[in-house]
């Protein structure tokens, strides 16, 4: 079976008014179907950056990739017909009701109307939003938001689904919910899940594999087991104490990157 | 090519159907060409304009482009909101052509500028504007490509820019000057000789005038070059606006 994403060198590099940030330098992964990856950094690691590429909405400065079957470069079309993307922020429009969101974007996936119209229905039933169908996004909650930015990604039943800080912002219920769901997603319909997160709990719990991304490489990978053992001095080591030894730096907090001067 | 008319009129509709929600809008769209109307279009009635027509068949046209300009100026503002919801990528992400983002919003924009025209044209028809159908119908359709290539040039900017205290300056700065300088309240007939010398730089000024000329009945030579120049205007701004949004779909 061929790997959902493989990776080489890929790399990004900003350029803005004074100064020149490598946010992405040269990452070399491999994504087996079926897994959920556990992709984990420090604040400003490269990991929205990483998957902004991979989801075929930033172009690479260098590197290749083959995301779900499809080359990054030459067939983005092909890779977006079978992925899935939940930003960091969302990106449903407040004004507009779930309804004509869910349905929408039914129709871009090329579902005909009544198609659409079902899976509407479908979506909204799985992911617990029948009774909010009718309210304008603005008038859901951070947790009912969440799922509903996950029903859009879902539409089209991508085989590969991209979470950016999925439960950031969440309760602990909420948070428990969307774990069951990815796990859901994985079990029912062998869907690969690739996601990024701060808590270092919830990599334990749900990723299979774990990515540590610092500054822009990739500082080490393999199973929460295998970190703690490696990293963190002994198996009974907790990953915290794994991270901060690759990184340098506490979990979760905020940390100002000095940029590569020019 | 089907994929791209197809994928034009999905994000059409979702846009339209968004106006339709929000039918104030569109009629507060309208509440300043109507201002004018009313309360300015009377105080030209016996003035002479310099022009062939009467005071309303000179007003209405100009009142017409400035509409256009203004509602299509501010079009991309709507884009700038959407992109910091995360709306545009959200969108980017499914196979959706890259063009039709563009072109299902202009789509909008014309339908919605086409209602308010009408609307406009009724009211001036009601105070004493006359004129055949055929000249108000080409009239439309000047403004129509006039305002498709002015917003295609405001989704662009949109695109580009991160806030909207980037954008709002920059459409202020451009907006105001031309809407003076291309005669939209009073003919640059009226101008002293400098004046209609800098206005001739000014491609709406050409299109006002083809307008006014379409109302009045006159098919010739000025019309002629207000339609060439706003056909030139549109191919040049749909061009940078594709490049725009094609690219941004790298
Ligand atoms: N469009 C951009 N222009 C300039 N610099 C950028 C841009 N996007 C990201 N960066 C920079 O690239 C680096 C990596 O950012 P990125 O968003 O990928 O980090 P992250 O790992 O997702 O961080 P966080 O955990 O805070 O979400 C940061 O230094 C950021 O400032
Ligand atoms: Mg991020």
């Amino acid at each position: 079976m061929p790997a959902a994403i493989r990776t080489a060198g890929l790399t990004r590099t900003f350029h803005t008014k004074n100064r020149t940030v490598e946010a992405v330098r040269g990452i070399d992964l491999t994504v087996e179907q079926g897994e959920i990856l556990g992709f984990l950094g420090p604040n400003g690691a490269g990991k929205t950056t990483t998957l902004r590429m991979l989801t075929t909405l930033l172009a690479p400065t260098s590197g290749a990739a083959t995301v779900a079957g499809h080359d990054l470069i030459a067939d983005p079309r092909g890779v977006r017909k079978r992925i899935g993307y939940v930003a960091q922020a969302g990106g449903v429009d407040p004004v507009v009701s779930v309804r004509e969101e869910l349905t929408t974007q039914a129709r871009l996936y090329r579902l005909t109307k009544p198609e659409a119209a079902r899976r509407t229905e479908e979506l909204a039933q799985d992911l617990d939003l029948t009774d909010l169908l009718e309210r304008p996004c603005r008038a859901l909650s951070g947790g009912q938001r969440r799922r509903l930015d996950i029903a859009m990604a879902l539409t089209h039943e991508p085989s590969l689904l991209f979470l950016d800080e999925p439960t950031t912002g969440l309760d602990p219920g909420s948070r428990a919910d969307l774990w069951q769901l990815v796990r859901r997603l994985r079990e029912q319909r062998g869907m690969t899940v690739f996601l990024t997160t701060h808590y270092l709990d919830e990599a334990d719990a749900l990723a299979d594999r774990l990515v540590v991304v610092d500054d822009g490489r990739v500082a080490a990978q393999g199973t929460s087991a295998q970190l703690k053992e490696e990293y963190g001095g002994s198996a009974r080591a907790g990953l915290q104490d794994a991270f901060l030894a690759l990184t340098g730096r506490e979990a979760k907090r905020e940390t100002e990157r000095a940029p590569v001067a020019v | 090519m089907s994929h791209l008319l197809t994928d034009t009129g999905i994000i059409a509709g979702r846009y339209v159907r968004q106006t339709l929600a929000s039918r104030l809008g569109v009629l507060f769209g309208l509440l300043q060409p109507l201002l004018f109307l009313v309360f300015f279009g009377p105080l030209l009635r016996d003035i002479d304009l310099g022009g062939a027509g009467d005071s309303w068949q000179t007003l209405v046209p100009g009142l017409l482009v400035q509409l256009g300009l203004f509602s299509s100026a501010f079009a991309g503002f709507t884009l700038l909101i959407e992109k910091q919801h995360g709306v545009v990528e959200r969108l980017r992400v499914t196979p959706v052509s890259r063009l039709a983002l563009l072109l299902g919003r202009l789509v909008r924009d014309v339908l919605q500028l086409f209602a308010q025209s009408l609307l406009l044209v009724l009211v001036g028809v009601a105070f004493g504007l006359r004129s055949p159908v055929a000249g108000v119908a080409i009239g439309f359709v000047l403004v129509g490509v006039l305002a498709a290539s002015l917003a295609s040039l405001s989704y662009a900017l949109a695109m580009r820019v991160t806030s909207p205290q980037e954008f709002a300056p920059v459409i202020n700065s451009l907006n105001l000057p031309a809407v003076l300088l291309s005669g939209i309240l009073l003919p640059m007939a009226l101008a002293p000789d400098w004046l209609d010398a800098v206005s001739h730089f000014v491609p709406f000024r050409y299109v006002v005038d083809a307008v006014r000329d379409a109302f009045m009945g006159h098919y010739g030579g000025t019309l002629a070059l207000g339609a060439l120049v706003a056909l030139a205007l549109a191919a040049a701004s749909l061009g940078l606006g594709t490049r725009v949004f094609r690219k941004a779909g790298a």
